[in-house]
């Protein structure tokens, strides 16, 4: 995560792979909701790695049966945020399992600058390292 | 490649749906009629398809109208089925909703709770029970409009993507369609459901009682049949969905019956045979017959 030779921030699954296409998307929906998952639209500016939770477009979206609904809301997503980062994420709300089962990327901005990482020297010889994404020194509505 | 008619019904399976839909479902002829038509214009065009020859996706929106327990939501749900063998839709269930499944409370409370519900029926049919109610006429600030609206935009440009029936009483979505003439002639398929004749009725019964595994003895069919023919002429009288009460309140007089005779062996025949007795004791046989 700290080097960023491809410029590509590489997160959740799929993201060594091509950008899927909406057909390949509609596959990986198709496959989660097969196995009983809630599919949500997310989207950010802020793509740190820490950045765990991103802003919801709308609800999650219980009760599916068909790619059809997500990939709508997808499309409305990528139309309201078309420089922004979105991503589908999963959620599996079996009992102890409640978590999010798949996440992925489907748009990513034209430009990916990546993160500086930065040093700070502490007590003695000690060094604590820290990541910034050189987006994210300007203001939210500049940042991709 | 499939090259006959018989080679994609063999493949999907279609003949073996039709026929448990001719089978299953008593009367309904017209209907049956539409729905063999539609499942032939399918199945000739992915032969067509097949040849690379235009196929154009026709439009299956439908509305079912016809009076109260004439089988609008059964035939629904089978049309779903049918619709998924002939590779239509692509998952096949059946969504069923009312007014209250559409129309929000307050402003902007519409538009998400259509579109949730539209999501869900994607892949498959949506069926709106009472479509009427959506309209209504006498509110000017009603939010049903809103979701017609919602509706008639998806119906327009998803039709790959869902299949919507509207059902209700006949005259009623009449004027509903009167009101919102879009909605109207997006709607390729208005398939009216005709009232079922008495010996139809008698037919449905009897099917109903095997599926509850009763039965009725010969004297019982004959009052059954008599029982009808009063039940039909009387107020709010609903086909079906009247005659399976009906065979409810049987049962219950038939329990209390056998319940009576508390020293005596019950047969397998005891239990599950409807007697003449059963039917007589109903309120239909206090008033006169003069209607």
């Amino acid at each position: 995560m700290m080097t960023n030779p491809a410029r590509r921030i590489t997160q959740g699954q799929f993201s060594f792979l091509p950008d899927l296409d909406d057909v390949e998307i509609g596959q990986q929906i198709d496959y989660g909701l097969r196995k009983g998952f809630a599919w949500s639209v997310e989207y950010t500016d802020d793509p740190h790695p820490r950045n765990t939770y991103w802003e919801m477009h709308g609800m999650p979206m219980f009760d599916l049966s068909d790619a059809a609904g997500v990939l709508q809301e997808v499309r409305e997503c990528r139309r309201a945020f078309p420089g922004h980062y979105i991503r589908l994420v999963a959620f599996d709300s079996t009992r102890g399992i409640e978590s999010v089962a798949m996440s992925f990327i489907v748009q990513r901005p034209a430009d990916e600058p990546g993160f500086r990482l930065l040093r700070q020297e502490g007590p003695g010889r000690s060094m604590r390292y820290t990541v910034q994404g050189y987006a994210a020194d300007r203001p939210e509505s500049q940042r991709y | 490649m499939a090259a006959s008619v018989a080679d994609v019904l063999a493949s999907s399976q279609v003949e073996s749906v039709l026929d448990e839909l001719d089978r299953e479902l008593i009367g309904l002829v017209p209907v049956k009629q539409r729905i063999r038509d539609i499942a032939a214009l399918l199945v000739i065009d992915k032969l067509r398809r097949d040849l690379d020859l235009q196929a154009h996706r026709p439009s299956l929106h439908m509305s079912f109208t016809g009076n109260p327990g004439t089988g609008k939501t059964t035939v629904a749900m089978r049309m779903a089925q049918i619709l998924h063998r002939l590779d239509y839709v692509r998952k096949g269930h059946l969504v069923a909703v009312t007014r209250d499944d559409l129309v929000g409370q307050y402003i902007g409370h519409t538009a998400p709770k259509t579109k949730d519900v539209l999501k869900k029926a994607m892949g498959g049919v949506l069926f709106i029970d009472e479509a009427y109610y959506l309209y209504r006429p006498e509110n000017e600030r009603d939010y049903g409009q809103e979701a017609i609206e919602i509706l008639l935009q998806v119906m327009e440009n998803q039709r790959d993507d869902l299949v919507v029936i509207l059902a209700g009483y006949g005259d009623r979505m009449e004027t509903f369609f009167r009101s919102n003439p879009g909605l109207s002639s997006r709607i390729a398929h208005h398939l009216a459901f005709p009232d079922y004749r008495p010996e139809e009725l008698l037919d449905i019964g009897e099917r109903m009682l095997e599926g509850m595994n009763y039965r009725f003895d010969d004297e019982a069919r004959e009052v059954f049949a008599h029982y009808l023919a009063r039940r039909v002429a009387q107020p709010h009288f609903a086909n079906a969905r009247s005659v399976r009460n009906a065979l409810d309140r049987m049962r219950l007089r038939q329990a209390s019956r056998l319940f009576a005779q508390r020293e005596r062996a019950m047969t397998r025949t005891d239990l599950t045979t409807i007697v003449a007795a059963d039917i007589r004791a109903s309120r239909v046989f206090e008033t006169p017959a003069t209607a």
